[in-house]
């Protein structure tokens, strides 16, 4: 409250005369529109080039705008359904839905496992819950190319290797990692004195959960979700490593398809693949708002 | 949901340990794959294994012969220079973007939306974009031809001496919003009476962020920094949708090469070797920072008494 007090008062455009104000105004809004251009100008390019036909982009390359009459949705059908990457050509919808088969049970998984964690290092003490944590928390540190092989050995033994079950088993294990860390540094201020006197009046451990930690959960709920569904349907090294041809991750996809420097290019149906491949995190990211910086703040600070 | 164990009628003991057994799962599997798979890498890189894992030991001469490789020289030497213009970069532009939300902008919510969409969207997408933007065959060269400027010349992403950079301008495209975003929540915890009394010895704007602001702040720039070295290290999509590493070997970077030595070319341990130089390299960045935000808690701790 009164830090929001005290910038109410201040405001730094608003010293000196007049027309120094309109000049800073001036320049401030400049540099934020430069910056925003900036930010914006790759991904509307990008866009524009999922309208355009693949000679008219050979000709001028993607930075042009599209000519009206000869605007299609058509590279959108293409991409999603016909497009032809390493030999299979039924688009990228396939890849699609192994992103998501992947994603949305290892966020699940990875959330439930997290809140629990998270509750029960923060509320029961117990000998070397320090220890436990620590351990936990190390794992959100460490290099992927540290766990490649034993993870190859590990899905071989289990009969996972190549398949969507592998990645959603490796990346709910590495996962809860950070579950665990966020809904433990939250939990801890849940006053204790509201815990204790919970188990005054004989509510146990899942009792405990169920009616003061679960129902104030949500905001952290939030923020892991968005966290992990964003992390893990980013992902590229373990989809490339741990699955091959029609078992891969959308990201894998788009580098077999745009990486391998042979053959006929279709730039407005890779466009279109591209586009499709980074809209699912971007709803997140747009509906999620604050609760993605916090998470950011939280996984990056604490 | 409903237990098996309700403690108000299970048996004491039982009961007890309760969180214990719910914990226990995430330990075995933490333990299995933070310990166990760390020393399991660990072992590869000092046993004899080339195509397939062989236990025997071998000695350290995977790492002599890492080290001894140009690929790998060049990839670690390739992660401080970008290591190093990537985090300035980003800390730059993401604290010049933060000072100019903070000057009560209007649409702020928009604004912030804008510049830290980037960290959403993968770095295979990121990767991607950027490089149909930077090469000369569909990018801007081509577009500056279009435009009948004939003689312009845009090709750092094809260039052994330039293609670096094009690594580390992508870098911050996408970091620096981030960058923003801690630091804006930084210079929104300043004490506002700091920047008045500034204010009223008649130092200018700029001079009070550069003197007063900023300064005050500098733990978060530490953290900033810290996270970003780690997104430095681990850099490893970017660089394989952007330029694959090349040309030749001008943007290799260590993560690239601990793949193409353990998937490509068959010598899992000199690519483990290459595991553990990078899980080095991040010991060296977060443990002094661990042990200095732990002294700098005592002493918090030590002030409020």
């Amino acid at each position: 409250m009164a830090e929001a007090a005290t910038h109410q008062e201040f405001d730094p455009l608003a010293t000196g005369g007049t027309r120094r104000r309109i000049t800073s105004k001036g320049i401030v809004y400049g540099a934020l529109g430069l910056f925003a251009l900036i930010y914006l100008a790759p991904l509307m390019i990008i866009l524009l080039n999922t309208l355009r036909p693949l000679d008219d982009i050979v000709r001028t390359g993607f930075i042009a705008l599209p000519e009206a009459e000869t605007m299609s949705l058509k590279y959108w059908a293409e991409a999603w359904g016909t497009f032809c990457i390493g030999g299979t050509c039924e688009g990228v919808s396939r890849f699609y839905k192994n992103s998501l088969m992947m994603t949305i049970p290892a966020t699940v998984l990875s959330t439930m496992f997290g809140l629990l964690n998270g509750y029960i290092l923060s509320k029961w003490r117990f000998r070397y819950d320090g220890v436990i944590f620590g351990l936990i928390t190390l794992g959100v540190f460490m290099p992927q190319q540290m766990t490649l092989l034993p993870w190859a050995f590990v899905l071989g033994k289990l009969g996972l290797s190549n398949s969507i079950a592998g990645l959603v088993f490796v990346h709910t294990i590495q996962g809860i990692s950070f579950t665990t860390l966020f809904c433990r540094n939250y939990f801890v201020s849940i006053p204790d004195d509201l815990i204790k006197a919970a188990r005054i009046d004989g509510a146990g451990f899942w009792r405990i959960f169920r009616r003061i930690i679960l129902p104030l959960s949500p905001p952290i709920v939030i923020v892991t979700v968005i966290w992990q569904f964003t992390g893990i349907w980013n992902e590229f090294l373990f989809g490339t490593v741990f699955t091959s041809g029609a078992n891969q991750p959308i990201t894998s996809a788009i580098v077999a398809f745009s990486g391998s420097g042979t053959g006929e290019r279709h730039y407005n149906v890779e466009a279109a693949a591209v586009i499709m491949a980074a809209i699912p995190p971007l709803i997140i990211y747009v509906l999620g708002g604050k609760y993605f910086v916090r998470g950011l703040t939280q996984g990056a600070v604490k | 949901m409903q237990s098996p164990n309700n403690n108000s009628t299970g048996s004491r003991k039982w009961s007890d340990l309760t969180p214990q057994m719910v914990l226990a799962p995430t330990v075995i599997a933490a333990l299995i794959w933070v310990i166990g798979f760390s020393l399991w890498t660990l072992w590869i890189s000092v046993s004899n294994s080339t195509l397939l894992p062989d236990m025997t030991y071998h000695g350290f001469e995977h790492y002599a012969k890492l080290w001894g490789s140009k690929r790998w020289t060049v990839a670690y030497q390739n992660l401080f220079i970008f290591g190093s213009l990537y985090v300035i970069g980003t800390l730059v532009v993401g604290t010049v973007l933060a000072v100019l939300i903070d000057q009560r902008v209007r649409f702020e919510g928009i604004w912030r939306t804008i510049y830290l969409y980037p960290l959403a969207i993968s770095f295979i997408v990121t990767g991607t974009v950027w490089r149909w933007i930077f090469h000369p065959n569909t990018g801007v060269e081509l577009a500056l031809h279009d435009m009948g400027w004939l003689a312009a010349k845009f090709d750092w992403i094809t260039d052994r001496d330039l293609a670096l950079y094009v690594v580390v301008i992508t870098g911050i495209w996408h970091a620096s919003g981030f960058a923003m975003a801690l630091i804006l929540a930084g210079l929104r915890s300043v004490d506002g009476d700091l920047v008045k009394a500034a204010q009223i010895d008649g130092a200018s704007m700029p001079r009070i962020y550069r003197k007063v602001v900023l300064p005050t702040i500098w733990p978060i720039f530490v953290a900033v920094t810290v996270v970003l070295l780690q997104f430095a290290i681990k850099t490893y999509d970017l660089v394989v949708a952007l330029t694959q590493g090349g040309p030749g070997v001008a943007t290799t970077v260590p993560a690239i090469v601990v793949y193409d030595l353990m998937f490509q070319r068959g010598q899992i341990a000199q690519g483990a070797a290459a595991a553990v130089m990078i899980l080095v390299a991040l010991a060296l960045v977060l443990i002094p920072y661990a042990v200095w935000t732990g002294w700098q808690k005592r002493k918090e701790g030590a002030r409020h008494g």
